[in-house]
């Protein structure tokens, strides 16, 4: 934390007016105390790039792997860098049903991060909402919501999914719904600790003085508060949806089988690692591992960062 | 408290000075240990039909008639039999047999325990099922006992082969409860219970008075490991002597491995595709080209099946997805069965000619399907069905698959609710008209036929050469019978089988293993193996 | 207080009120038991029975009714499987469980508090750096992936460790305990060791969070400038503050390490709760089903009002929120 003072004090004095403005932003310096953390940008960056690669994988994936006509299970588990019967190199092998690993993989991302930063992001929704209601509107709500939490906290996340689940069916829009049926409760607690603290502050007093309307003062006022640990929260949440995602595969229940998340491509292979076909389930591994700990990093370092106990 | 304390130390140090200096291959050379990946529900021989339980049973009571390693009917309990009329059969005991307590099997013992089957309380699925055809049990002396049946009824031997016998002074009375905890627990078989763990561990001694061969092993720990990998780890490591249900990803590296030797056999349980025939105005995951439903359902033309039935390659199931552990068929069972067709073989698969029947019967560019299947049910399920998908989808019907969880599964094809599905057929008994009544006959509540028809395939000529069969005492009879029926639905293309799974077990090198056909893991079948050297 | 602890008791039965409703509902909309139970030789006649036996013939809300009914006669009902009280099935393997449980607790504060001690105190050092690296990668390595690992490299590759299962069990107070033999450790330490790597995690970074904050503050720098060793300063003053949020923190995660067992009894074959749990949904058991998610929510929910209460000791604050 020391080496962060020295950009934000040494220049001021010295300085033309605009840098001093940018320099006082909230934003800027955070931006700033940031990227100080050399493995955190990396996170950024390779997760950044992760999201790129999701992105364009039916631009650059050399096969589409959901296609099960462009699959022959003659082609299936060959190893890294094989040509097979399409005529083209499988760098990093394929699997049973001759499905590309490599093209398996960006395509598998692609599922993973979408679950992954969708179900994040509507839980953070609908959690938080939650959260702001319960703090700002106390009394029976917050008793009524925070049983709901307590009930939601209480039942194992994963068993509450793999019940979810099996009752909904599978499918990439069952998996997400499932993830915010297990996850908002985090974010209602998170964002009620924190407005309860903020509730007291004067700045509500003040706003609420002024007549301005619930809605406005809860969103405009209260919610850009509580945003600190909300945002702590929702990365370390997208890694934590990540990885039960493909738990819940693992165990059978998730995405389909045809359209494999990276969890389900371990899961599929893992029977092959005691047979030495380690490429199946290990490069799927790989790059799961990678995801979450970029997104793990990135967050982990936004605790620091965001933390206020922490600085001098 | 403290007394506790001492107590538990005193166990602590007794129990490591038993066991912390003996490693666990060189124990000693009487007891094995065998991991099975299947759970054991109960103890009690009646409570629920399931082979793992049967399997069990098998170790500790004993029925009756029994099967061989090839799923044939042999003796048992009884000696010998035979229908002494149309509807008597006549059983001849084997004299001189005991239960573990000491008392003596007669015919007493085989009405009481045919008496109890119906009776035990919750069971999920009885087996009564297979004393249902009694009508009563006279006893004749006490070494014969008459059963009257309604009608002719030539399963009978093959039925009671499935019913453990019990001791009329013993089990009187009994609650399931007393089995698995051991207080009933007392059989005629090979051996007698130690101990039970719900979910663990089974733990047996041979019974020294045993009427049959005498096991090879003194002891007997019998382990629950439903996860592959953990059970493969365990073989590998040593932990246990034997597993069941090799993973076929595994075999091929195994067949290598110096640690282990596998044991296998064609297995009895056929993997097949259904298809919905109980949706005239169109099945519900059928659809055009463009994603309409179409308002006819296409499975119901014989063409367009045999069009599916010919796209699929099951050598290449078999080679690629199954590892070579299974043999690709096109009826029940395998070579060697009583009801096996003998020149009855898979269709050569011939993409030209499966896309021509489609244009024949008014699809030339196909149309849309998805195919159904669990995931954690039969061996790779789910890639077979992907692969089958490869397949369907070369001629033209683009499929989807889907797979899901038997606990969903059973349920959705129980309500027909697909249009094309995987399943599979165990004939636990060997003989053809199980598959042919419970699979592909008309669903018909009152004469129980039809029960796992899930895709509601009827044929009445099929049907009526089943229920000749079902009458007919003479076997050679009977077979040809059941081979028609056979013929019959499979020209009809009422059911795809793929093929026949391979039964595999691993085990240590110094140990022999009789592979059965009908996957039961018993602990008999293993014994040293004879020196090499 | 009595009337807070009455609220908490009735709003605690209101959530396991609720939590029944939702298995029973939520089992009945995934299948049908007797359909996954019955051998498939059966017919329909033999399905028919079998439904009866086990009561699904009634209408849900009577099937749900004659269990409210039994339940608060203390009587889960019977496993549909086993035919024997599902409660009893329960408690026989919660042992194998707490074992699990507590040996994964035991290791995350064993190995983690050094760890952490060491991060927060050298926190520029390289080797502080690779814990917390490290500590992140026990947060985001998926538990049945690294239980495969252990299996493959201990058991496997090296034959360290028995792959799978429980060891010798030895009998006290009518339980059965193997962490009192050398076979039962030596099958406990993988097992325990993979569900204990989140924790370990976790407690590494409260540990080197409570470090780093205590350090800063005034006792710290007055003990320093009584010119008290660093070391005692560690051991004593630090040592004391930072233990309270681990040890509550950790008994908290208590319940959540029983409740995720589940994936590592099922990869190490280890005879516990959560394998019983898993076996049963898989075959819809539901009597188990239920009786297990209610023991689990009374878990969670005692330990959460131990920890209520215990603070409101501790706290004056907190006590004069609740008057």
């Amino acid at each position: 934390m020391s080496a962060s003072s020295l950009p934000k004090t040494g220049l001021p004095a010295a300085a033309v007016p605009e840098v001093a403005l940018k320099v006082e932003t909230p934003f800027r310096r955070f931006v700033s105390e940031f990227f100080e953390s050399k493995t955190a940008t990396v996170g950024l960056i390779v997760f950044v790039s992760l999201v790129l690669i999701a992105l364009l994988a039916p631009f650059i994936a050399p096969q589409n792997p959901y296609d099960l006509a462009q699959l022959d299970i003659m082609d299936g588990r060959m190893e890294p860098g094989t040509v097979g019967g399409a005529g083209f190199t499988y760098f990093l092998g394929t699997d049973d049903q001759g499905r590309d690993m490599l093209s398996g993989i960006m395509y598998g991302l692609r599922i993973s991060l979408t679950v992954g930063i969708g179900s994040a992001f509507i839980a953070c929704m609908v959690g938080a909402s939650l959260g702001l209601l319960a703090a700002y509107a106390g009394g029976r709500t917050d008793s009524v919501i925070m049983r709901l939490v307590d009930l939601q906290l209480s039942f194992p996340s994963i068993l509450a999914a793999l019940m979810i689940l099996a009752f909904l069916g599978k499918g990439i829009t069952n998996v997400v719904l499932a993830l915010v049926i297990v996850e908002w409760a985090y974010y209602a607690r998170t964002v009620r600790g924190t407005a309860l603290v903020e509730r007291r502050r004067e700045y509500i007093e003040a706003a609420q003085c002024l007549a301005l309307p619930t809605h406005r003062v809860i969103f405009r006022h209260l919610l850009p508060n509580c945003m600190p640990p909300l945002i702590v929260v929702g990365t370390m949440q997208i890694a934590r949806a990540i990885a039960l995602e493909a738990t819940l595969s693992f165990l059978g229940l998730g995405v389909p089988i045809t359209e494999p998340s990276l969890g389900l491509l371990i899961s599929n292979g893992y029977e092959y690692m005691l047979s030495g076909k380690y490429w199946i389930s290990f490069y799927p591994g790989i790059a799961l591992l990678v995801t979450i700990v970029s997104i793990n990093l990135v967050g982990d370092h936004l605790r620091d960062v965001l933390n206020p106990r922490l600085k001098k | 408290m403290k007394q506790t304390l001492q107590a538990a130390l005193l166990a602590a140090v007794s129990a490591f000075g038993l066991t912390a200096f003996v490693p666990a291959q060189a124990q000693n050379v009487q007891s094995v240990t065998i991991a099975v990946g299947a759970q054991v529900t109960s103890l009690d021989p009646h409570y629920h039909a399931l082979s793992p339980n049967y399997a069990v049973a098998e170790m500790l009571f004993g029925a009756l008639a029994g099967f061989d390693a090839h799923g044939r009917i042999q003796p048992g309990l009884a000696e010998s039999w035979r229908p002494v009329s149309e509807s008597v059969w006549e059983f001849k005991l084997r004299p001189n047999v005991r239960f573990h307590n000491g008392n003596a099997f007669t015919a007493e013992d085989v009405a009481f325990t045919v008496a109890r089957v119906p009776t035990v309380p919750n069971s999920p699925s009885s087996y009564a099922l297979y004393t249902r055809a009694i009508k009563s049990v006279e006893v004749v002396d006490p070494m014969t006992v008459r059963f009257h049946t309604e009608g002719p009824y030539p399963n009978l031997p093959n039925d009671l082969a499935q019913v453990s016998m019990l001791d009329r002074e013993t089990h009187d009375g009994a609650a399931t409860e007393d089995f698995n905890s051991g207080k009933v627990a007392i059989g005629a078989g090979p051996y007698r219970f130690v101990s039970f763990r719900s979910g663990d561990r089974l733990e047996l001694a041979r019974n020294e008075e045993y009427w049959g061969p005498k096991p090879a092993f003194e002891r007997v720990s019998y382990r629950i490991m439903t996860n592959n990998a953990a059970r493969m780890a365990a073989v590998l490591s040593g932990d246990v002597d034997m597993i069941d249900q090799v993973p076929t990803t595994d075999i091929a590296r195994l067949r290598r491995e110096e640690r282990v030797r596998l044991s296998e056999a064609d297995g009895l349980r056929v993997i097949f595709l259904g298809l919905d025939n109980s949706h005239p105005e169109g099945s519900p995951f059928i659809t055009d080209n463009d994603g309409k439903p179409l308002t006819v359902n296409p499975l119901h033309d014989v063409r367009v099946r045999r069009a599916l039935n010919m796209s699929i390659d099951r050598n290449a199931i078999v080679e690629r997805v199954m590892e070579g552990s299974a043999i690709p068929t096109a009826q029940f069972l395998p070579p060697g069965t009583f009801g096996y067709v003998p020149g009855l073989e898979p269709v050569r698969p011939d993409l030209n000619a499966a896309r021509k029947l489609l244009a024949d019967a008014g699809y030339p560019n196909g149309f849309r399907m998805t195919l159904h299947g669990p995931n954690d049910r039969y061996i790779n399920d789910a890639r077979i069905i992907q692969a089958v998908g490869q397949m369907w989808t070369r001629i033209g019907v683009r499929t989807a698959v889907e797979g899901q969880p038997w606990t969903t599964f059973v349920a959705r094809a129980g309500r027909q609710e697909f249009s094309a599905f995987l399943a599979g057929w165990g004939t636990a008994s060997g003989e053809a008209s199980s598959p042919l009544r419970s699979l592909t006959a008309t669903y018909t509540r009152d004469r129980g036929w039809g029960g796992s028809n899930r895709g509601r395939y009827s044929n009445p000529a099929a049907d009526a050469k089943l229920e000749a069969a079902l009458r007919e005492l003479d076997d050679a009879k009977r077979e040809v019978l059941l081979q028609e029926a056979t013929r019959i639905t499979m020209e009809d293309v009422g059911i795809m089988p793929i093929h026949i799974q391979k039964n595999v077990w691993a085990l240590r090198p110094g140990l022999a293993h009789e592979a059965r056909a009908d996957e039961l893991t018993r602990a008999q079948d293993v014994r040293p193996a004879p020196a090499a050297r | 207080m009595s009337l807070y602890l009455l609220r908490r008791l009735l709003q605690a039965a209101l959530v396991m009120l609720a939590m029944s409703v939702i298995v029973f509902v939520g089992v009945y909309a995934i299948g049908d038991p007797v359909e996954i139970l019955i051998s498939p030789d059966a017919d329909q006649m033999e399905r028919e029975r079998a439904i009866k036996a086990l009561g699904l013939d009634l209408p849900l809300w009577m099937q749900y009714l004659s269990f409210l009914g039994n339940a608060l006669r203390g009587d889960l009902g019977r496993s549909f499987v086993f035919n024997e009280p599902a409660l009893q099935l329960i408690l026989q393997r919660m042992p194998a469980t707490l074992e699990l449980a507590f040996g994964a607790t035991i290791m995350a504060l064993i190995i983690g508090i050094p760890l952490g001690l060491y991060a927060g105190l050298k926190p520029k050092s390289f080797g502080a750096k690779c814990i917390m690296t490290g500590s992140i990668l026990g947060f985001s390595l998926p538990t049945f992936w690294v239980g495969l690992m252990l299996i493959m490299v201990f058991a496997v590759q090296l034959g360290w460790l028995p792959s799978t299962g429980r060891g010798e069990t030895v009998d006290v107070m009518g339980m059965r305990w193997s962490f009192l033999t050398w076979d039962g450790l030596r099958h406990l330490a993988m097992p325990a060791l993979n569900l204990a790597l989140f924790k370990i995690s976790l407690v590494i970074r409260l540990t080197r969070a409570g470090v780093r904050e205590t350090m800063l503050m005034d006792f710290v720098k007055f003990a320093r400038a009584k010119g008290l060793t660093n070391r005692r300063v560690i051991s004593v003053h630090v040592f004391k503050n930072i233990m309270i949020p681990v040890v509550t923190v950790v008994g908290l995660e208590l319940g959540s390490t029983i409740a995720f067992s589940v994936v590592t009894e099922s990869v190490f074959a280890w005879p516990g709760m959560g394998k019983l749990i898993i076996d049963s949904i898989n075959v819809l058991d539901r009597p188990v089903i239920v009786a297990y998610l209610m023991i689990i929510v009374l878990m969670f929910i005692t330990i959460n009002l131990l920890v209520d209460l215990s603070y409101s000791a501790l706290d004056p604050r907190v006590r004069l929120e609740n008057k």
